[in-house]
């Protein structure tokens, strides 16, 4: 009985796993690289001597751990986005760290060793000012919050509140920082702008206030930018328009004492606000009397304080970064100096000459004595910064002490393209991780040329032939290029082969990325928020190239286009990134190798008026550059690339380009018509007005997307024809009235050519956010409706006749299509939705959805399908409806490797129908395959040739040896 | 209920396009006491260089009541107008039409948009070969205000065909559409819910069908169970035998 059961339960186990992956398949196809974000604080865990552990707490929201030998994550904590799981502030205490999160709303202390989480506390409301560690008699065991109104101490060891106080004069005084020097007393700080400053200390016993202290400072706005705690208890304040330090006894005068920066002989860059860098390196102790002074860009003079006087110890100009570091009793500062720019030729690979002038800005980071400001030797690391690089921001130090009582150290090096490069004596990069690929915003996969090789014969095809003659020379020698590179190919294959096993390495080098058999291999090409671009090979995940755009603006929206494949050989494949200003509208090019990622030598237009809308046409130049529109706010358009040829070919097909804007703030839909002389005229509008809804999001069809079926066969063999128009926009609004009851979220379906809307329909009670999805004949929405998510799929049929089979145009369809709309509830919100794409679209398609748990589902589309019958009828390939969809764990494309804050997913089509290429990109980046309709056009791994091979020979000999002798049977019966 | 009223009007009343011409240069109370209800102009636009131009072509009336409902009056193109449609044909031009963004009920006109339009166009080849069939789609949001307006000729096409009689071309043949948005259907849980009730209840009914698969076939099940312990058992007694058979067949 029991062996009865384990078998039906292994038949239906093994028929349910039929569509996953297999065990032996998992990390074969796919890969997953997890990111933690720009980093915000960062701490060394220097509990343990032997301790490899750096943590991060970032922007994003994370706080994690980072190996400091390999760079890998080594446990990895990702809160809420948005403000309520903000990151305020870390502190690190031995083994303790304890985090300030979401504007002051919850204390929580991690452990450091394993991430684990020892205690949260949630705080009272009020806004976020300060925190810090009290320590007494050289142990640390609370710690103070600072808020708007209250200040608060609670136990380090379980986050219990020791003492809650209300700050004095709260209204009035802005109360911003908190310090402790572990004497039993704890400051609070606060300031009225250009009045006083006010300083209350209280008793860490008990929090009774010991005195109170109001000092007027009439030059003085912000504590916190401006002032720094410095040895003994003194306050430094820095005020620019006098260019003085002022001091102050935080145990006895009430009264500033002024220093001109001048008698220090110091100077302050024009229109730099001068920054106090000071350090406490244990906080039952007093801060360092020594601290840096920030008077430029450049310029760190490193400075003490030595009975009420203030000494110059060493001036550092022009300096990098500075740091202070503490290993045991020794506090040493690390300062990064810029080392002489180094101007080096570099010969490009393979034979061809290429010599690039390239700027090499190489950095040394040396350490000083704190106290005496002199340097220590052996403490010199030299290392060259990334030219395809930003800046760098940050400087984090690790010391620690040798065997010989030197101190040694490591550093980690933040730069402006988010980048971490950990360091180690004397100039080794460790690793390096590319945060900012935890932003991506925008990506496209590129194919790979044939060879390497191949891609760089650029330079000689790119002059323009037009004899025959040359025509054919030109040919000619590209075949024997081709040729070369083909017995090259065979050559080291040969070579390789006779080579054992373990040595022949694989490794993907940007020199040997090659097209592979069915394409399944590609570059993608990936835009970061922070400007930066990336092309990372699909295969393995690696980094091949990367390119900071450091001129990109902060809150700039990019645009990325193929305007050439690689398809075209001669000519090197090509992509155009528009980077445009959020604010201002204005634009820039950026067109570069998608291959390589090097900047194209073409220079493109510059770009004075703020840019509406730009369209990619199918429309190509001499050079097979598809032409890009740029429409201005002028409603002018230009072109790029602009040459004679593409400007005649515009001229031609002027009547037949159309363009569509959408002005959501208005909600106003205009479509325009290119005129022959690039200008542009308006030839419809729709407005919707935004008293009652607001645009969200239009969608219009992918360029790349095919259907293969014009139809689709019914129960009883006739034929519903789908009405497939390349030009159907999708409008999703969103009622203004949130009410429960008189909301709903509405979708428009126009004709992006013609104006005319299609479909239009609501949902009522129904309630953002919205996932508006396009597929060519029917489009997806997803909205909340009474607190759950729903599904709504309409499709357009043209009925059992088609109107016009050969071609279709916007402007000859009279007949409005028939409409089918259904709703289906699906039991899970959902972060973002695509549709698998192949080469053809024969394969059928799956939707993608990137849920919020990290799961990605692919939902195969026979789900959503609109006629899904109420009762089982004769229509065999339709399921019975069912009003809520099913979640399957085999759907799961990614098994166990959660994406986190699933953003977007990205599918692209390889050379084998069966199989899409997916990326889902957030936090995290995961690549895989996917086979909607199963592998038909690949024969499986353990395919048995031999058996195939061997009885197709055995039945081509029998035929032969059957045709013998029915010849002489046939001629024996001749004789007879 | 996908359109909301379909009020075809063939208009060649001469009285109705005055007022109707009138009323777009002044917003006239006399319509409202005629029609009892609203009227908005329909304009039409079509010149050689495309430049658009609008003169009035009709007239939408709305007429209030239990039942609103819009009708179109429109005027027929002059001798003039017809040769120039023709023109503009020729050189494909554009046929352009635009409406002001109002209610499309008489009765609710909070304050008049009469500067802002939605417009449409259509090829005027097409206007022309169809001898002036159109179908012309108002289209509403949610509270009744026209959001867009879209026209297409009866045939779309533009086949070259000359169009010889200038008559075709005097008298507007349009038949007035509007469409308001469509409730969406939701998750029919309900009747889905019953159907499963109703499954049940079948199920109730001839309680053979509910017996699970080991109530069913237990019969058949039991003796190959016991067969198989009574096999297995065996095995264990019969495979010392048979080993040591097979030792004496070694030797």
């Amino acid at each position: 009985m029991a062996k009865l059961i384990l078998l039906c339960l292994k038949v239906v186990v093994l028929c349910g796993t039929v569509e996953a992956v297999f065990e032996d398949q998992v990390g074969k196809f796919d890969w997953r690289q997890q990111y933690v974000g720009k980093v915000r604080f960062s701490h060394f865990d220097t509990h343990v001597q032997s301790s490899k552990k750096v943590l991060l707490a970032t922007e994003s929201n994370v706080f994690a751990a980072v190996n400091t030998r390999t760079g890998d994550i080594l446990w990895r904590h990702v809160d809420k986005t948005g403000p309520e799981g903000n990151i305020d502030a870390f502190i690190h205490h031995g083994q303790d760290a304890v985090l300030v999160v979401g504007n002051g709303r919850l204390l929580r202390s991690w452990d450091a060793n394993i991430g684990g989480l020892n205690w949260e506390v949630v705080l009272d409301t009020g806004s976020y000012q300060s925190a810090c560690l009290i320590g007494q008699q050289d142990n640390v065991k609370h710690v103070a919050v600072l808020k708007k109104t209250v200040i608060s101490l609670h136990y380090l060891f379980n986050g219990h509140q020791k003492w809650i106080e209300n700050l004095p004069d709260s209204d009035t005084v802005d109360y911003q920082t908190v310090y402790s020097s572990g004497n039993g007393e704890v400051y609070a700080m606060g300031v009225v702008p250009h009045s006083h400053i006010a300083i209350v200390a209280y008793s860490a016993e008990d929090g009774e206030i010991i005195k109170q202290i109001t000092v007027e400072a009439p030059w003085l706005s912000n504590i916190k930018s401006s002032c720094a705690v410095i040895g003994k208890g003194m306050l430094i304040c820095v005020d620019v328009a006098t260019v003085s330090l002022y001091m102050l006894d935080l145990h006895g005068e009430s009264q500033m004492t002024q220093i001109l920066l001048q008698s220090l002989g110091l100077e302050v860059s024009p229109g730099f606000h001068p920054v106090l860098i000071s350090t406490q390196p244990n906080p039952a102790r007093q801060p360092l009397s020594e601290f840096f002074l920030q008077l430029g860009p450049e310029h760190y003079p490193l400075l003490q304080l030595n009975n009420g006087q203030i000494v110059t110890l060493r001036d550092f100009n022009p300096a990098m970064q500075v740091s202070f570091a503490t290993t045991g009793e020794k506090t040493v500062a690390a300062v990064m100096l810029p080392k002489n720019k180094t101007v080096s030729l570099c010969k490009s690979y393979r034979e061809r000459v290429h010599l690039y002038i390239s700027m090499l800005f190489a950095c040394s980071i040396n350490l000083y004595s704190a106290e005496t400001g002199r340097r220590l030797l052996d403490t010199t690391v030299t290392f060259n910064l990334d030219p395809n690089g930003g800046k760098p921001v940050k400087l984090y130090v690790q010391a620690f002490l040798k065997k010989d009582d030197a101190v040694g150290y490591r550093a980690m090096v933040q730069t402006e393209d988010y980048t971490l490069t950990f360091l180690q004596q004397p100039g080794r990069v460790m690793w390096t991780r590319e945060e900012a690929l935890s932003d991506v915003v925008t990506m496209e996969m590129v194919d790979l040329p044939l060879t390497g090789t191949q891609a760089e014969l650029e330079g000689e095809f790119g002059k323009k032939a037009d004899g025959l003659m040359s025509m054919v020379l030109k040919r000619l020698s590209s075949q024997l290029i081709l040729l070369q590179a083909w017995i090259a190919h065979a050559w080291k294959m040969f070579y390789d082969a006779r080579q054992p096993r373990g040595q022949v390495k694989n490794e993907v080098t940007i020199e040997n990325l090659s097209r592979d058999e069915f394409n399944l291999q590609k570059m993608m090409v990936m835009v970061t928020a922070s400007g930066k671009l990336f092309g990372i090979d699909s295969k393995t995940g690696n980094i091949l190239w990367k390119r900071y755009l450091d001129n990109a603006p902060s809150n700039a929206v990019f645009k990325l286009m193929v305007q050439r494949t690689t398809a075209h050989f001669p000519h090197p494949p090509q992509c155009t990134l528009l980077i445009k200003d959020k604010n201002t509208g204005l634009a820039t090019l950026h067109v570069f190798n998608p291959i390589f990622g090097k900047k194209s030598h073409i220079t493109p237009p510059a770009l004075p008026q703020p840019i509406l809308q730009s369209l990619l046409l199918p429309l190509m130049d001499q050079d097979y550059a598809k032409v890009l529109l740029l429409v201005d706010d002028q409603y002018k358009v230009s072109a790029f690339p602009s040459t004679k040829n593409v400007l005649q070919q515009l001229q031609e097909m002027a009547s037949s380009i159309f363009f569509y804007l959408v002005d959501s703030s208005q909600g106003r839909l205009s479509g325009y018509r290119l005129r022959t002389d690039l200008s542009t005229e308006q030839i419809w509008e729709v407005v919707i007005p935004t008293e009652a809804q607001k645009i969200v999001s239009v969608k219009g069809k992918r360029p790349n997307e095919h259907v293969h079926s014009q139809g689709r066969v019914m129960g009883d063999r006739s034929v519903l024809y789908k009405y497939l128009n390349p030009n159907l926009l999708a409008l999703v609004t969103e009622s203004t009235d949130l009410h429960q009851e008189r909301s709903f979220v509405g979708i428009i379906l126009i004709d992006g050519v013609t104006g005319r809307i299609i479909h239009e329909a609501i949902q009522r009670k129904a309630r953002g956010p919205v996932h508006n999805m396009l597929l060519v004949h029917c489009g997806f929405i997803k909205c909340t409706k009474s607190r759950r998510n729903e599904f709504s799929v309409i499709e357009l049929y043209e009925g059992m006749e088609l109107y016009n089979s050969t071609v279709f145009s916007s402007l000859d369809r009279p007949h409005a299509p028939q409409v089918l709309q259904q709703s289906y509830i699906f039991p899970s919100s959902i972060s973002t939705l695509e549709a698998t794409l192949t080469e053809k679209g024969i394969t059928s398609r799956h939707l993608l959805i990137g849920l919020p748990s990290g799961g990605i589902l692919s939902l195969p589309k026979m789900f959503l399908d609109p006629r899904r019958p109420e009762i089982i009828s004769e229509q065999k390939n339709l399921i019975p409806y069912a009003p809520e969809l099913p979640i399957r764990t085999e759907w799961f494309i990614n098994y166990n490797q959660t994406v986190s804050r699933v953003r977007g997913i990205y599918t692209a089509p390889s050379g084998l129908e069966s199989t899409c290429l997916v990326v889902a990109y957030g936090l995290d980046i995961y690549q895989t395959r996917v086979y909607p309709s199963k592998q038909f056009d690949v024969l499986k791994d353990d395919y048995d040739y031999m058996l195939i091979s061997s009885v197709l020979l055995a039945l081509f000999f029998a035929t032969m040896i059957s045709k013998r002798l029915a010849e002489v049977k046939l001629l024996n019966r001749a004789w007879r | 209920a996908l359109p909301l009223h379909i009020l075809s009007t063939l208009a060649s009343n001469n009285r109705k396009l005055k007022s109707g011409f009138c009323f777009c240069h002044q917003v006239g109370d006399a319509m409202d006491t005629e029609f009892s209800g609203f009227s908005v102009p329909l304009e039409h636009s079509f010149e050689v260089d495309d430049l658009a131009m609008f003169r009035a072509r009709g007239a939408l009336v709305m007429k209030a009541g239990r039942e609103p409902s819009v009708s179109l009056a429109q005027n027929q193109l002059s001798e003039e107008d017809r040769t120039k449609l023709k023109e503009v044909a020729a050189v494909d031009g554009l046929y352009r039409i635009r409406v002001p963004r109002v209610f499309l009920q008489a009765d609710r006109q909070p304050e008049r948009h009469m500067e802002s339009y939605i417009t449409a166009f259509v090829r005027a080849c097409a206007m022309v070969e169809s001898h002036l069939s159109d179908v012309i789609t108002l289209h509403t949001d949610v509270s009744g205000y026209l959001i867009g307006i879209s026209i297409v000729t009866m045939p779309g096409a533009c086949r070259g065909t000359e169009v010889e009689d200038e008559v075709d071309l005097e008298v507007f043949n349009t038949t007035l559409s509007v469409m308001v948005p469509v409730n969406a259907p939701g998750p029919e849980t309900a009747l889905f819910l019953e159907r499963l009730e109703q499954e049940s209840e079948k199920k109730g009914k001839n309680p053979q069908e509910q017996k699970s698969f080991f109530a069913k076939y237990w019969m058949y099940i039991v003796p190959l169970v016991l067969f198989l312990m009574m096999s297995g058992a065996q095995d264990q007694s019969g495979g010392g035998a048979g080993g040591g058979a097979a030792n004496g067949g070694g030797r």
